[in-house]
């Protein structure tokens, strides 16, 4: 499937994935909005690890044996048989964090409820690959990872 | 005031006619005549000329030089130059008779000369390039006075007026000779002088040529290099020089001239064999400022033969046709039909790709 | 005690600031910084140097970069920046360093001048639907050919190069420029057919794949220069002068000499780069004869050789005598051309217009008749296309292009090269800063602006009736001056307007 893989050498940590990803995930799709008017505030689902000299974004690696999904006590996590995006239902989610405890990479918030990267899944184009300035995102499928 | 040609650039459409024996018979002037003056329309009265070839036989071995002057005193200070330098076997006003529509006139001298052989060969040149130095240096040094015609056994004729009354003018159905070439001229100017006329002609080398060409200057800055000078500012001059400066002073075939003046495109070059590519990407690199662009229509006369050429992208009619010994050619088809009703074979000239027709034997 | 105030000042919309944090992030020169009592994003407007960088990357368009309106009282004579330099000196004692070419007011010369087309009596010509060729090729042309019965060429053609587009890369070596960004110009010029210059910092290992479109350079310093390098570029171009500093050479401070630089420069890690003034083997016109043939030599006379000289007052001559001297291309730097670092007077005070000196060099050869010997590539401020086509009708083959194609890779103008702290990753050697100027991202923005010019010139070439390049060269018939005096069209070898 296809998924955003993130390039060390690339990566500037200017952290605007964030900016982009938690405007991506809210109601407003308004950046100033998003920061500075909705409640519950939007999550970004893509943290940028490091400082301006090493540096790196971080999130959901959408496994192909998901260890949230296998640990999600109400079936709320699944991974999409067709798409292969691992993501929870809201209806379903209780905000027990088991989850977040289970991710081997760490890429899970919860806010009331679990929060993770969806792949934009809405648009089909990941805000974080689309508005990085340097693309040291990429979205595409493993294969074509050189 | 309105200024003359040398004085200011002036672009001017055209009608161009050519009429070839293959044979060398030789023919009198009133086909050309007839077929240019059909074109009156592309003409408009500013400006008529021709070239004929094999017109002076009884001086073949003389260089024929035909002057215009503004006044005796000025025919006076030039011919002391000439005598100086020259020495004339006959001189004399060239016939004409009185047509109503050409007026003003100048003073029309002609020369049967050879170069006075002690300076010539103090001078170090071939006689070709003596003869071309003094023709330039009369005309850029002796105001008022300006030669016309400076080959061997050929001579141009023009004037201010309309091509057909400038045949006329110059009684040419009395002159013949095997090879004729016209121009009709419609400047978009009315300088009015005489020397703004075409053809332009250089030695026995003569131009008629209708187009504007758009490499003016690329082509005058570099053909200046080589101490021509374009003091008349016309494209006609500067192709003149142009196939003066490779044929006769770089020795190309004249074929080859052609593939310098209307060169092949560069993707044309890459499709070709590599023999032919590296020999035409050689031509367009070292003779790259000799190619002329924009439209042109070109016939290029000289001892012996002819040779027709358009622009690479065929911007300007031209046409051609067979019959017998000989080869026409005009700008559009009817001034060809009008001398000869039936061609064997009838074609327009291809854009870059010339038309190179000959005489046989010694003309 | 500070004695000048900042020059500009930060504007921040509060309404749209959301505090990412992104321009404190990004700001090298530490301008903009994260209260971390608030965590607010706080500005430091002295540190300022207007580079644009945290103005294009704010999400939310909040950030606006402004001149400082606090200015000392007005004076036509003392400007604001005449009194800065003095206080700037007056703190340091030192020279007073710039970087990229000079902002002064002085004419352009390119926009005096206007360009033909045809109307009627001629046609003009659809780029679109017919051929228009802008191939050209560098390097000396015998005067004529010479060919054997059969037709076939004797003559033996001296080396020339092939260019798609009349535009080059100008000389920006890596040092002053960082690796991404010269790796940039070398993948635009291999895509575009044309050349990008090593400038007198060698060639990178990693730039080896791009050697076929190098033009290897051989400056005072003599830095990177081996047998190896020479026959591994197109071109070997001597570096004279430059036209952001004719008279003196060029000067890498050793805190850009990190481990690469050194390796290419073949010079110690954190030493000073510095180049003499002159060559040292060059103190006359007969001296460069020797160094162009020695360098031929070297080549086995299969690469053109050219001499790059800055646009000074008896710039005809200097280029007659370097192309008698062997030069197969002259390339002309003119005084507005830029630097990553060069001493502020020099800049501003020494050389002349390129269009000027061009105009000069050609006619000047053509008066010899050796204007075929050589080609002639100029420098200095081409800032677009219709700069180009104006450059090749005055006599120019060529141009280079290097602020243009830096701007094409972010560059804003900041003129603050030589502090190598680049935002935009192009004239710095901080490898948190040259990241940022990803290869693959910046040389298709210098193809683009290539293929937008190349575009450009077809355009404007067949309005004017051209559909080759060649006939377009010294075509000086095609321009028009626009309010300049008798002497400067003389000069330009140009008609007025109206004329």
């Amino acid at each position: 499937m296809k998924k955003v893989y993130a390039i060390e050498e690339l990566c500037l940590n200017c952290r605007l994935c964030e900016v982009y990803c938690k405007t991506a995930h809210s109601k407003s799709k308004n950046v100033v909005k998003a920061y500075k008017f909705e409640s519950p505030e939007p999550v970004a689902r893509i943290m940028v690890e490091g400082d301006n000299a090493h540096s790196i974004a971080m999130q959901c690696r959408h496994c192909a044996d998901p260890a949230c999904v296998n640990a999600c006590i109400t079936g709320a996590m699944q991974k999409d048989p067709v798409t292969g995006i691992v993501a929870p239902d809201p209806n379903k989610c209780v905000g027990c964090m088991t989850c977040l405890g289970a991710c081997p990479y760490g890429v899970i918030k919860v806010n009331h409820i679990a929060m993770k990267c969806d792949l934009c899944r809405e648009t089909g184009e990941p805000a974080c690959v689309k508005n990085c300035p340097n693309n040291a995102l990429i979205y595409v499928e493993e294969e074509e990872l050189q | 005031m309105l200024k003359k040609e040398g004085e200011v650039r002036i672009p001017a459409g055209c009608a161009i006619s050519g009429i070839i024996d293959r044979k060398g018979n030789r023919f009198s002037g009133s086909d050309v005549i007839q077929s240019i003056a059909l074109m009156h329309d592309r003409s408009n009265g500013l400006g008529g000329g021709f070239a004929a070839y094999g017109i002076y036989p009884e001086f073949k071995d003389w260089y024929a030089f035909h002057v215009f002057y503004t006044s005796i005193d000025v025919k006076n200070k030039t011919e002391e130059y000439i005598n100086s330098n020259f020495s004339i076997e006959m001189s004399g006003r060239i016939p004409t008779r009185k047509v109503s529509s050409i007026k003003d006139a100048p003073i029309i001298w002609r020369y049967f000369a050879k170069p006075e052989p002690g300076k010539l060969i103090s001078s170090e040149k071939t006689e070709d390039d003596y003869v071309a130095d003094a023709v330039i240096t009369i005309n850029s040094t002796f105001p008022g006075a300006y030669v016309f015609s400076s080959g061997k056994n050929m001579g141009a004729f023009k004037a201010v007026g309309y091509p057909e009354d400038v045949g006329e003018y110059y009684k040419l159905d009395e002159y013949d000779g095997y090879l004729w070439t016209a121009h009709g001229r419609f400047p978009t100017n009315t300088p009015g002088w005489w020397g703004g006329a075409h053809p332009f002609t250089i030695l026995d080398w003569s131009v008629v040529h209708n187009g504007e060409i758009s490499s003016y200057d690329a082509n005058r800055r570099y053909i200046e290099m080589f101490g021509y000078d374009c003091s008349l500012q016309t494209d006609t001059e500067v192709i003149t020089y142009l196939f003066d400066y490779l044929v006769r002073k770089k020795g190309l075939p004249l074929k080859t001239a052609a593939n310098v003046i209307a060169a092949p495109m560069w993707e044309e070059i890459a499709e070709m064999p590599e023999k032919e590519r590296k020999y035409y990407t050689a031509l367009r690199q070292v003779y790259s400022s000799a190619l002329v662009n924009g439209p042109f229509s070109i016939i290029l006369g000289y001892t012996g033969g002819l040779m027709a050429l358009n622009d690479r992208l065929k911007l300007r009619a031209l046409v051609a046709a067979e019959c017998g010994d000989r080869l026409y050619l005009a700008s559009e088809e009817s001034a060809i039909r009008v001398v000869c009703p039936n061609p064997e074979y009838m074609y327009s000239v291809e854009g870059g790709v010339p038309i190179i027709a000959t005489v046989e034997g010694e003309v | 005690m500070r004695y000048f105030t900042s020059e500009f000042l930060i504007e921040r919309n509060k309404d749209r600031c959301i505090n990412c944090g992104v321009c404190a992030r990004q700001c090298s020169n530490e301008a903009h910084y994260i209260d971390l009592d608030t965590g607010e994003v706080k500005s430091d407007e002295t540190k300022c140097v207007d580079c644009q960088r945290c103005v294009c990357l704010c999400p939310t368009n909040a950030l606006m970069i402004i001149k400082n309106p606090n200015q000392t009282r007005d004076n036509a004579n003392w400007s604001q920046q005449a009194i800065r330099e003095v206080e700037m000196q007056a703190s340091t004692g030192g020279i007073l360093l710039s970087g990229m070419g000079t902002p002064k007011e002085y004419p352009v010369y390119w926009d005096k001048i206007l360009l033909n087309a045809s109307q009627v009596t001629n046609p003009s010509i659809d780029p679109l639907r017919e051929p228009m060729e802008t191939k050209t090729y560098l390097g000396a042309k015998p005067t004529q050919l010479e060919f054997d019965e059969e037709g076939n060429i004797l003559t033996k053609l001296p080396p020339t190069v092939e260019l798609d587009t009349p535009l080059m890369m100008s000389a920006m070596s890596f040092g002053s420029i960082s690796l991404n960004a010269q790796k940039s110009l070398a993948m635009a010029a291999k895509e575009c057919n044309t050349f990008f210059n090593t400038g007198e910092g060698g060639l990178h290992k990693e730039l080896d794949q791009y050697a076929d479109h190098a033009i290897v350079q051989v400056a005072s310093g003599r830095f990177g220069v081996s047998k190896d390098y020479l026959n591994k570029g197109q071109i070997i171009e001597i570096k004279i002068g430059q036209g952001a500093k004719p008279g003196i050479g060029g000067h890498l401070p050793g805190e850009k000499v990190n481990v690469e630089v050194s390796q290419t420069r073949m010079i110690p890690e954190h030493s000073d780069a510095i180049s003499p003034a002159p060559h040292h083997d060059i103190y006359s016109i007969e001296d460069l004869r020797q160094l162009i043939f020695s360098l031929k030599e070297v080549t086995r006379y299969k690469k053109p050789v050219a001499v790059k000289i800055a646009a000074v007052h008896n710039i005809a001559a200097i280029a007659s005598g370097s192309v008698r001297a062997g030069a197969d291309i002259i390339v002309i730097d003119g005084f507005r051309g830029g630097s990553g670092s060069t001493p502020t007077r020099l800049r501003d005070n020494v050389g002349i217009p390129i269009e000027l000196a061009l105009a000069a060099v050609d006619q000047r050869l053509r008066d010899e008749s050796i204007r075929q010997n050589c080609s002639i590539v100029i420098a200095g401020s081409v800032r677009n296309s219709a700069d180009v086509v104006k450059a090749i009708a005055l006599g120019a083959d060529a141009c280079y292009i290097g602020s243009s194609a830096l701007i094409a890779m972010g560059c804003h103008m900041c003129r603050t090269c030589m502090t190598g702290k680049c935002n935009w990753g192009i004239a710095t050697q901080n490898p948190e800063l040259t990241r940022r100027l990803n290869p693959e991202i910046q040389y298709k923005r210098v193809v683009n602006l290539l293929h937008a010019w190349n575009h450009e010139i077809q355009e404007m070439m067949g309005g004017m009736g051209i559909n080759a390049i060649e006939s377009l060269r010294g075509n000086r018939l095609m321009l028009r001056g626009i309010g300049l005096s008798e002497k400067e069209l003389e000069i330009l070898g140009i008609k007025h307007a109206g004329e």
